[in-house]
């Protein structure tokens, strides 16, 4: 008996299967959009006897009702408040133990003592905008980020990266270990020199 | 003799589709990787805000998401045009927020319990005593890593 040949499949349909694939899945696509500001809430313990912190330590900020940005109790706008901020927290006014080697600012002694000290308290009413807020928000975590681009710099002038760069390195899942191990003490020797002191209140009632 | 004689015929070779199934597919396999499904249809307007200092946000697994905003043209006949918080599929109270939480940390792996995040997707226009109010739910429910979700740009995008 004859051998018989398998006869040939014919593929010519295997384009439009695969068309009919792709257009569900770019139908379907969504590109996320999954970053944003990271923040850590208090909490809700009360502290039993609260710490007494100096007026000059504390940096104010507040959004009213209108959207309108108050920092240090005087109506300000928006892009300068990123400098305000920088100032405020660079000054190292303090003296003797609470001196502070690295800042660079005026050494105003009405102004904060040192980072570590210097808290921003930020203050929104109810019916501020979200939209403000968060453009709040990022100013001054902006703020934040700018002295420890430069501390960082500073310190680790081989590495050849901001603070913000090396940041989302070591976040980044692709990095190897070694590499993570070898950020991770400069990462929080950087933040240690200005930790993130954000205190938001509670927000006022309009009536 | 022509030593030039005319080639036979002056039409174009047809083109070979053969490759065309194996281009096709590389796109398709590029879409399948790249697609991320999304598991809650939004009810809520969600045009988030802008910033520029972002982190990226955790793999997705640790993530619960909590969306907020006017609800979107189809709802507001049945729900009003007042702000809303959309928990999952449907649209809910402040006070449901922690049980919601409780009950996505209870769905995740017991090694990811304590390091999950809440991702806050919230409409720009809305006001800050609703998020104020999610926020205070998130506390009671000791929730406390949240990320204010925007999309990349400049603050100014935000005041007008």
């Amino acid at each position: 008996m004859a051998k018989r040949s398998a006869p040939e499949v014919n593929a010519g349909s295997m384009a439009d299967i695969a068309f009919l694939l792709l257009i569900f899945f770019l139908v379907t696509t969504t590109i996320e959009t999954d970053s944003g500001l990271n923040r850590k809430l208090p909490p809700i313990e009360e502290i039993e006897d609260p710490p007494i912190i100096k007026q000059k330590n504390i940096f104010t900020v507040v959004v009213n009702k209108n959207n309108q940005l108050l920092a240090e109790e005087e109506l300000t706008d928006i892009s300068d408040l990123r400098a305000l901020a920088v100032d405020f927290l660079d000054n190292g006014g303090g003296e003797g133990e609470e001196a502070c080697d690295y800042c660079q600012g005026d050494r105003d002694p009405s102004s904060s003592d040192n980072p570590d000290k210097a808290i921003i308290s930020l203050k929104n009413d109810r019916e501020t905008s979200y939209k403000v807020y968060i453009a709040v928000q990022n100013e001054l975590v902006a703020a934040y980020n700018e002295l420890r681009d430069r501390e960082f710099s500073r310190l680790f002038p081989n590495e050849g990266m901001t603070f913000v760069e090396a940041s989302k390195k070591y976040s980044d899942p692709r990095t190897s270990i070694d590499e993570k191990d070898r950020l991770r003490p400069k990462l929080s020797e950087v933040k240690l020199l200005f930790p993130q002191k954000l205190s938001e209140a509670e927000p006022s009632k309009t009536n | 003799m022509s030593k030039f004689k005319k080639k036979k015929g002056g039409d174009l070779p047809a083109i070979s589709t053969a490759s065309l199934p194996d281009i096709v597919f590389m796109l398709l396999f590029f879409f399948m990787v790249a697609t991320v499904m999304r598991d809650s249809t939004l009810m809520v307007k969600n045009q988030l805000p802008a910033a520029d200092q972002i982190q990226k946000l955790d793999k997705k697994d640790r993530v619960m998401y909590i969306y907020a905003g006017e609800p979107s043209s189809r709802y507001t006949e049945k729900y009003g045009s007042q702000p809303r918080i959309q928990l999952n599929d449907k649209f809910a109270t402040v006070s449901e927020v922690g049980a919601f939480v409780l009950s996505e940390r209870a769905s995740k792996r017991q090694e990811l319990q304590n390091v999950l995040t809440t991702a806050l997707k919230v409409d720009g226009d809305t006001k800050m005593g609703l998020i104020s109010d999610i926020k205070q739910e998130l506390r009671k429910v000791n929730a406390l890593k949240i990320n204010y979700t925007t999309r990349v740009g400049d603050y100014s995008q935000n005041i007008d």
